[in-house]
């Protein structure tokens, strides 16, 4: 390989993009799927950052489009499933508030696919590597977040 | 007392921020007996130059209206604010942008073209637009530049206080001008720079109807149906900005039995009115015992009955919220990715 070659594939790495992720987990279902994927040491790309919140219903529609705002290039909503919210109905306020938050982002012009939520339980760990590596998937075809063209 | 000087200007609005202020009706009065009108197109026939050749803060207190939306707003709002003591942002557009935000879900090439070309009144066969500086015999002919992006008074200039409203009441208007007054006669001091005059409180603090348990399975336009002028507009099913927008109107609109339209824009605690709405209306849909067995399409089914969500949580905050305006993506997705549980 010679020189050029070399400085050619760098600049191309460098150039490279790769997705910035937010996922928000709740405390008692999905944080410990998350958790559980880790020690199971289940292999994931690193392109995400977990927040955890005390429930999924925690995470304000504010978070989501701050988290825009701010270059996020896709948000992942976790937590637990239907019927098994530590707080009774928390999960449910959230798939309503997230479906809502979806039209919201599509009228501002985002591809709303930069916005998923799943529910994962403690136990699903390997529900945790599949979401991650899937969404991370959608959002490279979708490219970078637009807002930090402008 | 040498008299002050009060001026008031519009930027991108509708003139009616200019009315609330002569609508404080005999009070106007005892403002003219202590205040000459420096600068207020609307009413009095003083120019720009007239404003130039003032000293700077020779004007007391300016009242600007309106968003910032082309190159002169933002000229006349510069101008005022170097020769005011106290700049007032007067009113939802020029606090959050208000109705004229609404723009920044388009950019000014859309927004001529479909004037000047595509309405169905227009007749424009050699698709005339207006340019921004024109040659003529007698000279250069120049007009403002409209911006592609509504901005806020705050975005380009330094505010002192805000009055928001649609418009801001006269209750409002007589509270502000009664401390400033006191400030000048009695050396009263001035509230601290960034107060918003109007309560920290969000309208449904101030509104009469009576709240009990919020779930509903519809959602109606106002006009859809017989609204109880005692109950909760939300607990009814008609989407009221209440638990989202600041108090301090008095609760006109719904007394007059009609939702609020959240034109005092968000209270200090939340950065995004829309943001907040929307939580607060998603969750006021009723949870049954099948709601296990909804499936996410049924809950998008739920929430599509919310035909504008954009336009209905920003209908005036849209320049002042956290994403501000639209945004274009590269590439559009074909097939949905969803996951099989």
């Amino acid at each position: 390989m010679s020189i050029s070659e070399v400085d050619t594939i760098s600049v191309e790495t460098q150039e490279e993009w790769e997705p910035k992720i937010i996922v928000f987990c709740c405390n008692w279902c999905s944080y410990a799927g998350a958790d559980l994927a880790g020690v199971s040491r289940l292999q994931m790309p690193p392109n995400f950052l977990v927040i955890r919140t005390m429930c999924s219903a925690r995470v304000d529609p504010e978070f989501v489009l701050r988290a825009f705002a701010k270059g996020a290039d896709g948000v992942l909503v976790a937590g637990c499933h239907p019927a098994d919210c530590h707080y009774i109905g928390g999960n449910y306020r959230t798939r309503r508030r997230i479906a809502m938050l979806r039209m919201l982002l599509e009228q501002y012009g985002f591809n709303p696919d930069r916005l998923r939520l799943e529910w994962i339980s403690a136990s699903e760990g390997e529900k945790f590597q599949k979401t991650i590596k899937e969404f991370i998937e959608t959002i490279k075809e979708l490219g970078p977040n637009p807002i930090k063209e402008e | 007392m040498e008299k002050v000087k009060i001026a008031q200007y519009w930027g991108a609005g509708c003139g009616g921020c200019d009315v609330a202020l002569l609508d404080i009706d005999e009070k106007i009065l005892g403002v003219a007996s202590i205040a000459d009108i420096a600068f207020w197109p609307i009413a009095v026939d003083a120019k720009l130059k007239d404003v130039e050749a003032l000293p700077d803060g020779g004007i007391t207190v300016t009242f600007y209206n309106g968003a910032v939306r082309n190159s002169e707003n933002e000229h006349v709002a510069k101008l005022l604010r170097k020769k005011s003591k106290i700049m007032v942002s007067f009113g939802s557009c020029a606090c959050f942008g208000g109705i004229p935000g609404l723009a920044n879900l388009s950019n000014t090439k859309e927004i001529l073209e479909h004037v000047y070309k595509h309405t169905f009144s227009t007749v424009n066969e050699e698709g005339t637009i207006p340019l921004t500086e024109c040659e003529v015999p007698e000279g250069m002919l120049e007009l403002p530049v409209l911006y592609d992006q509504v901005l806020t008074l705050d975005d380009v200039v330094d505010v002192d206080y805000y009055m928001p409203g649609c418009p801001p009441t006269v209750e409002q208007i007589n509270q502000f001008l009664d401390v400033v007054v006191k400030h000048l006669t009695e050396g009263a001091p001035l509230p601290p720079k960034g107060t918003v005059i109007a309560s920290e409180k969000t309208l449904c603090d101030e509104c009469g109807r009576k709240k009990t348990v919020k779930a509903v399975d519809r959602i109606y336009l106002p006009f859809e149906i017989d609204i109880d002028p005692e109950k909760c507009m939300l607990e009814q099913g008609v989407i009221c900005l209440g638990p989202a927008t600041r108090a301090g109107c008095g609760a006109k609109c719904l007394k007059a039995n009609q939702p609020c339209r959240g034109c005092m824009g968000p209270t200090a605690a939340v950065m995004d009115q829309g943001g907040s709405m929307l939580s607060a209306l998603a969750s006021i849909f009723k949870v049954s015992d099948k709601e296990t067995q909804l499936s996410e399409d049924d809950i998008i089914k739920m929430m599509s009955q919310v035909k504008d969500p954009l336009g209905t949580f920003y209908a005036f905050t849209m320049p002042k919220s956290i994403i501000k305006k639209r945004v274009k993506e590269k590439k559009k997705i074909k097939e949905k990715v969803v996951v099989k549980q």
